[in-house]
C-alpha cells in the first residue's frame, strides 16, 4: 500500500458572513485511493471542496498538493497544476456544444480547432457510453448525460487528482457501475480521488478511507473497512452536545391522539418525493428524518405546494382542500418556515416590525394595509412573547443574529393564527443557547394547540420535540417511530436498513 | 432519476444560430417588402449600399455592443464615447499639427482608455455594468462639451481627400431621375465594417476569447470552475467594445466631415436595439456576431421604408420600438418552445427538444 500524500489540507477555515462553515479541519489523500468525505447537509463538504479547488480562499490553514505548498486563487490555476473536478451542482455552460463543454477552459491555445474537438469528443462519448453528439447544444441533454459528461471532462483531464461530489445523484445503476469502473482504473494509476456523496452503500463499495465532518469540523478519519455502516451514520449525525441535552424529552400529552388537522394522501411533488401519505393531530409535534437528500424537505415542501404539486389529494380539517399553491395553505392556516432563512425567508432590507407583519399582510390583502400603530403593537408583541433580541421594532433584520432572525419569522406565522407550522432546519447555524430556546418554543406553541413538523439534521434535538418520527430514505417513507421506539439507535437502524 | 438512453434523431440548432437566421429572414422579407411597395427606391443597389455607406459606425457600434451583451454585459457609453471620438478627431484635424493618421490613433486611443477604464472597474470590482457605462456615457458627453461646443467643419485636404474617396462600381450602377447613369458608390465606412464583421466573427467563433466569453455570459459561476478566467474575459470584451466606439467615431467623421455635439446621438439605444433584433440576448451567451449588421439594417429599413412611404417621421421612432418588442417576443416564445415538450404539435418534428432539465 501506498502511503504518499498527494494532498495534505491542515486547520482549514473558511467563514461566511454569519455562518462558520469549516473549522480546523485537515484531510489528506494519498496517491492511488478512494476517499470518502462523509457528513450531514451542512457539514462543509461542498465548502471544503471549493476551498480545495481555488473557489473560496481559505481564511486560515495550510494546504500542500505532493509535499509543496499551495495556495490556489482560482479554479484555473487548480485545474492547471492537475486538480480535476465534477461538482455537486453541474456545472457546464448550458448554451455552448457538448464538445466545448469537454474542452473549454483546458490549455493555452489561441484559437479553437472544431474539428479535432469534436473528434476528440467523439471518441471519449464513445468510451464513456454516452448518449450524446459532440456538435449538441448541452441544454438539450439530458440531466444524466450532463452529469456524465461533466464527469467525462474531469476524468480525461490528465490530473493528480480527482474530486467528485456528488457525481452519482442522477444517474442509474449501470451508469454508476461504470464511472466506479473508472474510478478503479485512475485509482490503479495513482490519482488520489476524492469521493463524496449520501448513498452509503457506494461509498462502502468504492473508498479506501472515509473523513467524517459535522457542522463544519472534522469528526475522524476511518479506514473504511474497519468502520460500520451504523458507526458512521451515527458520526455523520452526532451526539447532543451536554447542556441542551438536559432539556427533558417531551412526553406524549391528551392531545396526541386529537382530531387530524391535516391529512394527505399519495402526495409528490416536482422535486421527486415517492407519493406518501401524512396525517398530523392537532397540537402534535411530528418529524421527517433521513440523511441529506433523503425527501425529508422535499415532503413537507409538497405539503405548501412549495414545488409543484404532480399528484395527491389533502384534507384539512376532514375537508378537501386544494393547495397548489403557497398562498392557499397560508390561507388555510398553514406555515412553512424555509430550510434555507437568508434565500427564502428573510427580507433583508426590511425592518424586523415590517417582516413580522409580513405574511399577516399578504393574507389580508395589499389594499387593506396595516396601520402603522397595529404593525408596531403586533411586533412588540410578539417581541416580547419570543424573546427577541432586538433594540427596536424598525432594526434592519439583518443586524440580528442568526437565532433572532430566525424568531422572527416564527412570529411572523404566529401572528396569522396558524393551525399548523413548518420548521425545516429551524435552528442550523444558530448558536446552542437559541437553539435550546427555539426548542422551547416549538413545543410551546403545541400547548397552545398548534401542530408543528419539524426537521433537524440534528437528531437529539428532534428526539426532544417530537412525538412522532417519519423516517425517510432515498425519496420515500421507509419507517415510522413513536412512543418508546423512538431513539437514535432505532432511527439508524431504519436508515442504514 | 431520469434515463440517458434518451437520443434524438436529428441535432437541433443552436440558441444562436437559430435567433440569427430569424434575424437574416425577417431582414430579407422586410426588404423585399420595399421592393415590392416601393421598386423604384429599393431596387436601386445604391440604396441598399446606402445603408452602410450612410451607417457604417452605427453598425460598427452595434458590432462592440454585440460582444459585450454575448458576455452577459451591457455597454451604453458606446454612443457618447463616438460622439466624442468625432469631436477630438475634428478639432485635432482643424489644429496645425493635425494629421490623418494621428486622428485615427487618438480615435482608437479614446475609445481604448473608455474600454479600459470601464472594463476594470466592472470586470475586476465587479460593479454593474449598466451603472459603470451609464457613469462613461456622462463622462465622454461631458467632455465633449467641453472641449468644443460649436459644430466644426473639417476641412484639411488630406482628410477631405480620405473623405471624398470612395470605391466606384460601374456595373453595378443605377439611372437617376433624370435618366442619367449613375455608377455604385461603396464609402471606405463600408469596407471597414465588413472586414471588422469578418474579423469579429473569427475572434467570436474560432478564438479562445471569443468561445470563453460565450462560456461566461451563459453561465458565469459554470464557466468560472471550468477554469475560464472569468474577469480577464469580461474585461477585454470591454475593450473590444471601447475600441470599436473609437473605430465607430473616426468612421462618422469620415462619413459627415464635421464634429458636432450631436454626433450619434441616441447610437447606444439603437446599438442595443440592433443587437437584439439580430439574435442577440441580453442574457448572454446567446449570439451571432453575422446577425448584429442584420439587426442594425432591420432597424434602418423600416425607417427607410417609412421614409419611402412619406409618413411623418415621428413614426419612425414608434416602428422601431414595436419592431424592437414583437422581437423580444418572438426570442422568447422561439426559447420557450423549445424548452418545453408541452408544445409538441406547434413545432417541427426536428425542433421539439428533450425535456430542458430544471
Amino acid at each position: 500500500m501506498q502511503t504518499e500524500n498527494v494532498l495534505e489540507m491542515q486547520g482549514i477555515c473558511k467563514s461566511f458572513p454569519g455562518v462558520r462553515a469549516l473549522h480546523n479541519v485537515s484531510f489528506t489523500l494519498r496517491k492511488g485511493e478512494v476517499h470518502g468525505l462523509m457528513g450531514e447537509n451542512g457539514a462543509g463538504k461542498s465548502t471544503l471542496i471549493k476551498v480545495m479547488t481555488g473557489v473560496y480562499e481559505k481564511d486560515a490553514g495550510h494546504m500542500m498538493v505532493e509535499g509543496k505548498p499551495i495556495h490556489f486563487r482560482s479554479p484555473e490555476e487548480a485545474q492547471d497544476f492537475g486538480v480535476g473536478t465534477v461538482y455537486q451542482e453541474i456545472t457546464l455552460c448550458p448554451n455552448l456544444t457538448v464538445a466545448e463543454n469537454m474542452f473549454i477552459g483546458r490549455g493555452r491555445y489561441a484559437f479553437v480547432n472544431w474539428k479535432r474537438m469534436k473528434e476528440k469528443t467523439t471518441q471519449l462519448l464513445g468510451s464513456f457510453g454516452i448518449p450524446a453528439r459532440p456538435t449538441q447544444q448541452l441544454s438539450s441533454c439530458s440531466l444524466a448525460v450532463q452529469q456524465m459528461i461533466a464527469i467525462a471532462r474531469a476524468m480525461d483531464m490528465d490530473c493528480k487528482i480527482l474530486i467528485l461530489d456528488e457525481p452519482t445523484s442522477s444517474l442509474d445503476e449501470d451508469e454508476v457501475r461504470k464511472l466506479f469502473s473508472l474510478m478503479r482504473e485512475l485509482k490503479s494509476r495513482g490519482v488520489g480521488i476524492v469521493f463524496v456523496t449520501h448513498f452509503l452503500d457506494q461509498v462502502y463499495e468504492i473508498s479506501d478511507r472515509i473523513t467524517v465532518l459535522r457542522n463544519g469540523e472534522l469528526i475522524g478519519e476511518y479506514d473504511a473497512s474497519s468502520l460500520s455502516q451504523f458507526e458512521l451514520v451515527s458520526k455523520m449525525m452526532g451526539k447532543a452536545l451536554e447542556d441542551v441535552s438536559q432539556m427533558k424529552r417531551r412526553e406524549p400529552s391528551a392531545r396526541d391522539g386529537g382530531e387530524p388537522v391535516l391529512e394527505a394522501t399519495g402526495l409528490s411533488s416536482a422535486a421527486g418525493v415517492r407519493p406518501f401519505d401524512f396525517t398530523i393531530r392537532k397540537g402534535e409535534i411530528n418529524g421527517f428524518t433521513g440523511l441529506l437528500g433523503s425527501g425529508r424537505s422535499e415532503s413537507v415542501r409538497a405539503i405548501f405546494a412549495a414545488d409543484k404539486v404532480t399528484g395527491g389529494e389533502i384534507k384539512m380539517n376532514g375537508k378537501k382542500v386544494k393547495i397548489s399553491e403557497p398562498i392557499h395553505a397560508m390561507k388555510l392556516g398553514i406555515g412553512y418556515l424555509p430550510e434555507d432563512r437568508k434565500g427564502d425567508g428573510i427580507i433583508a432590507d426590511l425592518s424586523v416590525r415590517d417582516n413580522i407583519v409580513l405574511a399577516l399582510q399578504v393574507l389580508k390583502g395589499f389594499f387593506k394595509p396595516l396601520s402603522r400603530k397595529q404593525a408596531e403593537a403586533f411586533a412588540e408583541e410578539y417581541i416580547e412573547y419570543l424573546k427577541i433580541k432586538a433594540p427596536s421594532t424598525s432594526t434592519p433584520i439583518t443586524s440580528l443574529s442568526g437565532g433572532n432572525q430566525q424568531k422572527v419569522i416564527l412570529a411572523r406565522w404566529l401572528l396569522t393564527h396558524l393551525q399548523y407550522l413548518i420548521l425545516d432546519e429551524p435552528t442550523r447555524g444558530i448558536d446552542v443557547g437559541t437553539k435550546v430556546e427555539i426548542q422551547r418554543l416549538v413545543l410551546k406553541f403545541a400547548e397552545d394547540g398548534v401542530s408543528v413538523t419539524f426537521i433537524s439534521s440534528e437528531i437529539e434535538e428532534m428526539l426532544r420535540t417530537c412525538s412522532r418520527l417519519i423516517v425517510m430514505k432515498d425519496r420515500a417513507i421507509v419507517g415510522e417511530l413513536t412512543g418508546e421506539n423512538l431513539t437514535e439507535t432505532d432511527i439508524m437502524h431504519v436508515i442504514a436498513g | 432519476m431520469e434515463s440517458t438512453n434518451t437520443i434524438k434523431r436529428r441535432e437541433r440548432v443552436s440558441d444562436s444560430n437559430l435567433l440569427f437566421a430569424i434575424a437574416a429572414v425577417i431582414f430579407v422579407l422586410m426588404y423585399g417588402f420595399g421592393i415590392l411597395s416601393f421598386p423604384r427606391d429599393f431596387l436601386q443597389s445604391q440604396t441598399f449600399f446606402d445603408l452602410f455607406n450612410l451607417n457604417a459606425p452605427l453598425i460598427i457600434v452595434t458590432l462592440g455592443l454585440s460582444i459585450v451583451m454575448v458576455g452577459g454585459g451591457i455597454d451604453i457609453s458606446v454612443g457618447q464615447v463616438t460622439a466624442l471620438v468625432t469631436m477630438c478627431c475634428a478639432v485635432f484635424l482643424q489644429s496645425r499639427s493635425g494629421s490623418v493618421g494621428g486622428a485615427m490613433l487618438l480615435a482608437l486611443g479614446i475609445g481604448i482608455a473608455f474600454g479600459l477604464l470601464q472594463g476594470l472597474l466592472i470586470a475586476y470590482l465587479k460593479i454593474q455594468p449598466f451603472i459603470i457605462t451609464l457613469a462613461g456615457m456622462f463622462l465622454a458627453s461631458g467632455l465633449l462639451t467641453i472641449i468644443h461646443k460649436d459644430p466644426i467643419n473639417v476641412t484639411m485636404p488630406s482628410f477631405v481627400r480620405l473623405m471624398d474617396f470612395q470605391i466606384v462600381i460601374p456595373s453595378l450602377g443605377t439611372l437617376n431621375r433624370l435618366g442619367r447613369f449613375i455608377p455604385l458608390e461603396i464609402k471606405p465606412g463600408t469596407v471597414v465594417v465588413l472586414v471588422l464583421v469578418v474579423v469579429l466573427v473569427i475572434l467570436m467563433n474560432w478564438s479562445r476569447f471569443g468561445r470563453n466569453l460565450y462560456a461566461v455570459g451563459g453561465n458565469n459561476q459554470s464557466a468560472l470552475m471550468l477554469g475560464i478566467n472569468v474577469q480577464r474575459t469580461k474585461f477585454y470584451s470591454y475593450v473590444l467594445s471601447g475600441l470599436l466606439s473609437g473605430i465607430a467615431g473616426f468612421v462618422f467623421i469620415m462619413t459627415t466631415g464635421a464634429g458636432n455635439v450631436g454626433n450619434a446621438y441616441g447610437f447606444e439605444i439603437k446599438a442595443i436595439a440592433g443587437s437584439i433584433i439580430g439574435g442577440t440576448m441580453l442574457i448572454g451567451g446567446v449570439g451571432n456576431l453575422i446577425g448584429s449588421p442584420f439587426g442594425a439594417l432591420t432597424l434602418l429599413t423600416i425607417n427607410e421604408l417609412i421614409r419611402a412611404d412619406g409618413v411623418n417621421s415621428d413614426f419612425q421612432a414608434i416602428a422601431s420600438g414595436m419592431l424592437l418588442c414583437v422581437f423580444i417576443v418572438l426570442q422568447n416564445a422561439v426559447l420557450r418552445l423549445r424548452g418545453t415538450s408541452s408544445f409538441k404539435l406547434a413545432l417541427p418534428g426536428w425542433l421539439v427538444p428533450a425535456r430542458r432539465d430544471r
